[in-house]
């Protein structure tokens, strides 16, 4: 094994470093793509390995791969730590792998299921754990995943996605509540409609944003060090509506 | 560009090992994985796992360079002071074999009651002897002992495999002269043999004075080499035109055999310390809090100008001091960098030869002063060259420079380091790795020479092949 591969670092000019998880396609590729662009260092994790290929060409050499599928989760450890050590450092660590294949109203499929709440949730407990370490140990660090207006209520047509989602922000605010005392910001980002392959089989979309928005969107709430941010923000209105729906509407609706 | 070829079953390093390690001055960190021996069997311990686990290794030992030569990022890093025996002490000649993790303020006190004092010493003593045989450090004594390394008799090295070698200047001189000053990245000192001083008294006769002008700094230098053992000046970085690096001279000369009525009294440690409350009441480990105020442009400008003029009312002083005193003032000034706030400091020390000296600092302090970039502290020494490999000595004069770092100004003092580094090259000048945060790659094959470099690389590849023992700065400049 090599023994130099630790990128150089200078001490006034320091570069930013980030992992991304789940950045194949879609926004976390866009978002690879726009901190490559800002001069960030940047590891980009993902199973598809011609979807990676596409991204680390479009990256000034900036963009470094990794083949992974987050729910070994068994490797992320080593991972993790062989990442850090071949970029040199990490400042921000991004979870946005998701997956939400088509559910049918009447279907209560567990495979499906499960397998939302392993990539969705498990997967980024098993990385952003890792992340929370580090970081507190630096007393520094910016830690941000991306959730969904989706888990702001469970509703008819995605209960277990919303019920991912939902997990992952309650997660989020908890590391937030641990981490900021020690210098670390969480950020959360939520989403409503993004122009990704995830959308393709969604019934009715609308203000539907390109994925380059949606990653400069993140861009933002990161530099910004927001907390939770609704991306576009009038999905912050949407939300407020939809979580004062009380259930007894709520259950005749049918979206 | 797919990195496929992890190996995802490797032992991976403890996080409860993972510690933030700053550089001195505090304008950067890095994470590692800090392991801390005492034995040379736990040393041996980590550059096994170091192997297994794919990782360099970085050695520290007080941890006082400035920038990033004692840091490795997310590899292991060595904290070497828990290796602090001192192994043998011959009082009737003054030679004395430590472990590297021995400081210079054990060193000190283990000796001067036999009536000796270590040849070099930093202005903090808080360093350690392995991390100053690593940079081959110089004392305010530049002129007259050279660096360390001109009193370090041998020293057994750790190579990185597993093997130790026993160099001096006539075993292994070619690793002798190259490790010592080889910033760590050689082989791991185990143990080092040295010659002390002789002393006659625990007091110097200390002589301060103010100078009005650069060319006033340096004739003092000149005049004064001969009948002293020390000198260092204190520049005024904010004064212009006429009074362009004035400043204060602090000689030192040790006395002669005799001088001192009762040395067996002023030699005992219980006499050497300073007060613990500086200025009368304020207690000295708050003293940085008043400083901090002062730590802006207009402050520090108030501060050096009315230490010029007091010092002018009072003309030249002349006083005997411990030696402790004299040297590691600034120890009894505790957390004094934290007045300069959370961005940390830099230093920056060029050296320039004796000819071409004056003119250099001249440009330098004017430049640094249109750039809005004055720094804050000053310190200027005299030097001589030395053979070691990478060497920063030269006959001439160093100018050492704090600069306060915020976010907002690190861009301008990366672009005033370059122009500096131009006038520096200009100048035949050379740099330090000790206090270095800026240098680059081209800067220091234009002043070491191609050529030396190349005699370093092919120690390196001789000694440590796979490239085991690295550190932030030997990427930075030479990765
Ligand atoms: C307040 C202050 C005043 C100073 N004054 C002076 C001065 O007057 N003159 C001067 O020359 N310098 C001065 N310095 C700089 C300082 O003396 C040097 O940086 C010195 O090397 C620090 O020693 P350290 O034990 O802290 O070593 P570190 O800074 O921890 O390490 C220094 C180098 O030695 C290497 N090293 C450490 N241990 C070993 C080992 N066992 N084997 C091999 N390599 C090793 C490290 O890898 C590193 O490259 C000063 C620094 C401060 C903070
Ligand atoms: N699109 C929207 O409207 C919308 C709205 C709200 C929230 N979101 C969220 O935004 C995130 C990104 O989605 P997207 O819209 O950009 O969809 P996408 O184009 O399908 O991208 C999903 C990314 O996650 C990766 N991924 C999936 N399973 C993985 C696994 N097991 N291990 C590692 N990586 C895995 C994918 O990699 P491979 O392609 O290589 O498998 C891909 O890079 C998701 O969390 C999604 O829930 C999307």
């Amino acid at each position: 094994m090599s023994m130099n591969t630790t990128a150089t670092t200078r001490p006034l000019e320091p570069e930013k470093r980030a992992i991304i998880i789940g950045a194949s396609s879609g926004i976390g590729a866009a978002l690879a793509k726009e901190w490559a662009r800002r001069g960030y260092i940047v590891a980009a994790l993902a199973p598809d390995e011609a979807g990676l290929e596409k991204v680390a060409a479009e990256g000034n050499g900036r963009i470094h791969t990794y083949l992974h599928d987050v729910t070994n989760y068994d490797e992320i450890p080593a991972l993790c730590q062989q990442i850090i050590h071949d970029i040199g450092g990490v400042d921000i660590v991004a979870y946005i792998a998701g997956i939400q294949p088509v559910v049918a109203l009447d279907e209560y499929n567990f495979e499906k299921d499960a397998a939302m709440i392993r990539v969705n949730f498990v997967g980024a407990v098993a990385w952003l754990n890792q992340a929370a370490v580090r970081f507190e140990r630096a007393q520094s660090g910016q830690i941000v995943a991306v959730s969904s207006i989706a888990g702001d209520r469970g509703r008819v047509g995605a209960p277990v996605y919303n019920a991912s989602k939902a997990g992952l922000s309650t997660y989020l605010e908890a590391l937030r509540n641990r981490l900021t005392r020690q210098g670390v910001t969480v950020t959360t980002v939520k989403f409503g409609f993004v122009d990704t392959a995830l959308l393709e089989n969604a019934a009715k979309t609308f203000w539907v944003i390109s994925p380059e928005k949606a990653a400069q969107e993140i861009d933002t709430a990161v530099r910004k060090k927001k907390q939770t941010v609704y991306a576009p923000a009038r999905w912050g209105l949407v939300s407020l509506i939809i979580r004062h729906i009380p259930s007894f509407i709520f259950r005749r609706m049918s979206f | 560009m797919i990195n496929e070829n992890i190996d995802r079953t490797v032992s991976i390093l403890p996080d409860e090992r993972l510690e933030r390690v700053p550089a001195w001055g505090g304008a950067s960190y890095s994470l590692s994985h800090v392991y801390r021996p005492t034995t040379i069997e736990q040393l041996q311990a980590v550059l096994k796992l170091a192997r297994k686990n794919g990782r360099s290794i970085g050695l520290r030992g007080g941890g006082n360079s400035y920038g990033d030569a004692a840091m490795n990022a997310e590899n292991i890093l060595l904290d070497m002071r828990r290796m602090n025996r001192i192994l043998a002490w011959e009082p009737e000649n003054g030679r004395i074999t430590v472990e590297p993790g021995v400081t210079i303020s054990q060193l000190w006190q283990y000796i001067l009651e036999d009536g000796w004092w270590p040849p070099v010493v930093t202005g903090t003593m808080m360093t350690t002897v392995g991390g100053c045989a690593g940079m081959n450090v110089h004392g305010k004594n530049a002129y007259q002992a050279g660096p360390i390394g001109d009193h370090i008799l041998a020293f057994d090295m750790l190579l990185a495999n597993g093997d130790i070698i026993t160099c001096s200047r006539d075993e292994n001189s070619d690793i002798f002269h190259a490790a010592i000053g080889g910033m760590g990245i050689l082989g791991i000192f185990t143990a080092i043999t040295m010659q002390m001083k002789r002393v006659y008294s625990g007091l110097l006769d200390v002589e301060t004075e103010t100078r009005p002008n650069l060319a006033a700094m340096f004739s003092y230098f000149e005049e004064n080499l001969e009948n002293s053992d020390y000198i260092v000046g204190w520049m005024d970085a904010f004064a212009k035109g006429d009074a362009l690096g004035r400043g204060d001279v602090h000689k030192a000369s040790y006395l002669p055999p005799g001088a001192d009525p009762a040395p067996s009294q002023t030699m005992r440690l219980e006499n050497q310390h300073l007060p613990s409350t500086m200025f009368g009441i304020v207690p000295k480990s708050i003293i940085w809090l008043g400083m901090r105020p002062f730590m802006n442009n207009p402050g520090t400008w108030l501060i050096n100008n009315a230490k010029y003029h007091a010092g002018r009312l009072f003309g030249p002083k002349r006083s005997r001091q411990p030696h402790a005193a004299f040297h590691f003032l600034l120890d009894y000034v505790p957390d004094w960098k934290k007045a300069y706030g959370a961005g940390g400091l830099i230093q920056y020390q060029p050296f320039i030869p004796k000819e071409t000296a004056q003119d250099a600092f001249r440009e330098i302090l004017q430049l640094c002063q249109t750039r809005r970039l004055p720094n804050y502290l000053t310190v200027f020494k005299r030097h001589r060259p030395d053979d070691f490999l990478l060497t920063h000595a030269l006959d001439g004069y160093s100018m050492a420079m704090d600069f306060r770092i915020t976010k907002r100004n690190r861009e301008r003092i990366v672009n005033l380091a370059r122009e500096m580094d131009e006038i520096v090259l200009q100048a035949n000048g050379r740099f330090y790795f000790a206090k270095d945060s800026v240098l680059r790659r081209e800067t220091a094959v234009a002043y070491l020479g191609q050529s030396v470099i190349d005699q370093f690389r092919a120690l390196k590849q001789r000694l440590d092949p796979d490239n085991l023992l690295q550190t932030n700065l030997w990427r930075r400049v030479f990765g």
